[in-house]
């Protein structure tokens, strides 16, 4: 396990008799580009849940760069380098990029919980902040209340408080959801120039983009794994076709 | 050694520019002081504006930062009071000596109740923070071998300030003290909402539930503020209790959380001033309408409150910056 920047194993969660995560077992290299896939309902926000701690799981455990963290608190995995996105923006409405973006890395930095300083004379605090919000093309309107800013501009500001926390695995669900398609192939050529030392687990259901950027595919079907390889080997699997045209039904 | 690139001195300066002094402050700190000259025969209630204003700043850093809403910050406020009128019974009269005393006493009430806050949010913390508040107003009340009860605390016995300013009828000393106090403890607020702390405090406020994919320990940060406001919450307790040489119950009742709530969401929540602005409204408003028709004067509170909260929802000071924004565009 400890070549894995993350693994599962034997994770599942049910609610009541409803299974939504099954024995799921994964392996992410480190700099691997694994794409999340299947249809509506499948359990790919709840993976997302369970490795990051928002919700416990019955039973499995998590290990980031080969140490169990399947015990700590979501904030503390996100101290150890595992970051995520939201599929619906959870942001800050009245902060504005800059000030959101510093916050993170004042958490980082752990100079957050200091109250007589002025937050201007921590420069490179601020500075780092600004370099994410540059490289994310958001340093133009980074003085705007985020409520005010346009909805892609919003996706890109949860991938920039994600990178903020210095993560060597980032969770992206749907980075691109809910952006029009023209603008989706943006916010993804923001996702590939980002480190390659990054170890990126993203959802999305636009195939295009999947082939495109993944390096590996795992398919999620009924809360379990129902098959995973390299983007040919799914492209390939008339199984993996069934499941998205719809064909066979799944809880 | 060069300094950063000129690409980035943008956001230093922007968030140095967000810290600065606004005319419109140095005003309504030099107005603070028109009393002493035209309105002598008002130190007395300006001093409880002051003291109250105190408090209310005190429920903003949690309300209006953290978005805790409390229904029981009076626990503090009457802690402290009794705390001062104790300690100066017993141990010194001293205004400074027991200032400090009953705000450690409050401090200390605050850090302990701030683990059950930090756990729970919304309509739960708000019955919390209610429970606690009657919880301690009933301590109060049975302990009366200490806090006499409903008869309210005797033998408060308070020294001159400094050894040299006695307390006088007029309120001289009072309104001095108290509004030098409040404004220390402004300044100190001020930085604190300035600083990376009052950056995290905002970001519990606009979404509690993201601040821990940042890695923060929000909780932690929670209890710091909540022990913090506990700590301002009693200064102005035991101001008051200083001042007025009086400690009564209704220090500590529901009565009083509920008002000083009402104050800083007349004046305007997360805006430091809108407690200040909140409290001076009600008072006056309150020695004004009691004048006219005591039994009725919260017929107009009333009124006035669902008026503000219905036309501007962000209290009288966010109705008055969305005015100006508006004169600027025009």
């Amino acid at each position: 396990m400890s070549a894995s920047a993350l693994s599962t194993r034997g994770l599942s969660r049910s609610f009541g008799s409803l299974v939504v995560a099954r024995d799921i077992a994964i392996d992410l290299p480190m700099g691997g580009r694994y794409a999340l896939i299947g249809p509506n309902g499948a359990g790919k926000t709840t993976l997302i849940n369970l490795i990051t701690g928002m919700l416990k799981p019955n039973s499995g455990q998590i290990a980031l760069a080969g140490e169990d963290i399947t015990a700590l608190e979501p904030q503390e995995r996100v101290r150890k380098g595992l970051a995520r996105t939201f599929q619906i923006n959870t942001l800050f409405p009245g902060l504005n990029a800059l000030e959101a973006v510093t916050l993170a890395i004042a958490e980082r930095r752990g100079i957050a919980g200091q109250f007589w300083r002025n937050i201007a004379e921590h420069r490179e605090s601020i500075e780092e902040a600004y370099e994410i919000l540059r490289r994310l093309r958001l340093a133009d309107v980074c003085y705007q209340p985020t409520r005010e800013l346009p909805y892609g501009r919003q996706r890109l500001l949860e991938i920039a408080l994600a990178l903020a926390t210095k993560p060597k695995v980032l969770l992206l669900d749907e980075p691109a959801a809910g952006v029009p398609q023209e603008e989706s192939g943006d916010i993804f050529e923001v996702v590939a120039g980002l480190s390659d030392k990054l170890t990126l687990l993203f959802i999305e259901h636009d195939m295009h983009v999947v082939f495109r950027f993944a390096s590996h595919i795992i398919v999620l079907v009924g809360g379990a794994i129902y098959t995973e390889g390299s983007p040919a080997e799914i492209a390939a699997d008339a199984g993996v076709r069934e499941v998205y045209l719809g064909k066979r039904t799944h809880g | 050694m060069s300094a950063a690139s000129p690409s980035t001195e943008g956001p230093v300066r922007y968030l140095r520019a967000q810290t600065r002094w606004h005319p419109a402050e140095t005003l309504f700190w030099i107005a603070t002081l028109l009393p002493f000259y035209f309105l002598p025969d008002y130190l007395q209630l300006a001093s409880r504006i002051a003291i109250t204003a105190l408090f209310a700043l005190s429920l903003d850093l949690i309300l209006g930062y953290a978005g805790i809403v409390s229904l029981g910050h009076a626990a503090f406020f009457g802690t402290a009071a009794y705390a001062a009128g104790i300690f100066s019974k017993f141990v010194s009269g001293d205004p400074l000596f027991g200032l400090v005393v009953s705000t450690a006493a409050a401090a200390a009430v605050g850090y302990a109740s701030s683990f059950v806050i930090a756990r729970f949010r919304h309509l739960t913390l708000i019955m919390i923070t209610l429970g606690l508040g009657l919880l301690l107003e009933q301590a109060a009340n049975s302990a009366s071998w200490l806090t006499g009860g409903s008869d309210g605390l005797q033998g408060i016995n308070i020294g001159p300030l400094l050894g040299t300013f006695e307390f006088d009828l007029w309120g001289y000393t009072a309104y001095s003290y108290s509004l030098i106090i409040l404004f220390l403890v402004f300044l100190g607020a001020r930085r604190l909402i300035h600083s990376p702390f009052g950056l995290a405090l905002r970001g519990i406020r606009e979404n509690a539930l993201r601040m821990p994919a940042l890695g923060a320990p929000t909780r932690a940060h929670i209890r710091a503020i909540y022990t913090l406001a506990a700590a301002i919450a009693g200064i102005a307790g035991a101001l008051l209790a200083q001042t007025t040489q009086t400690v009564a119950l209704d220090s500590l009742s529901f009565e009083r959380s509920a008002e000083v709530l009402i104050m800083v969401v007349l004046g305007g929540t997360g805006r430091l001033y809108g407690g200040l602005v909140g409290a001076a409204v009600f008072m006056i408003a309150r020695d004004q309408f009691s004048g006219i028709a005591p039994q009725y004067w919260y017929f107009w509170i009333g009124l006035l409150l669902v008026i503000v909260v219905m036309l501007l929802p962000n209290g009288i000071l966010g109705g008055l910056s969305a005015a100006m924004d508006w004169w600027r565009k025009r």
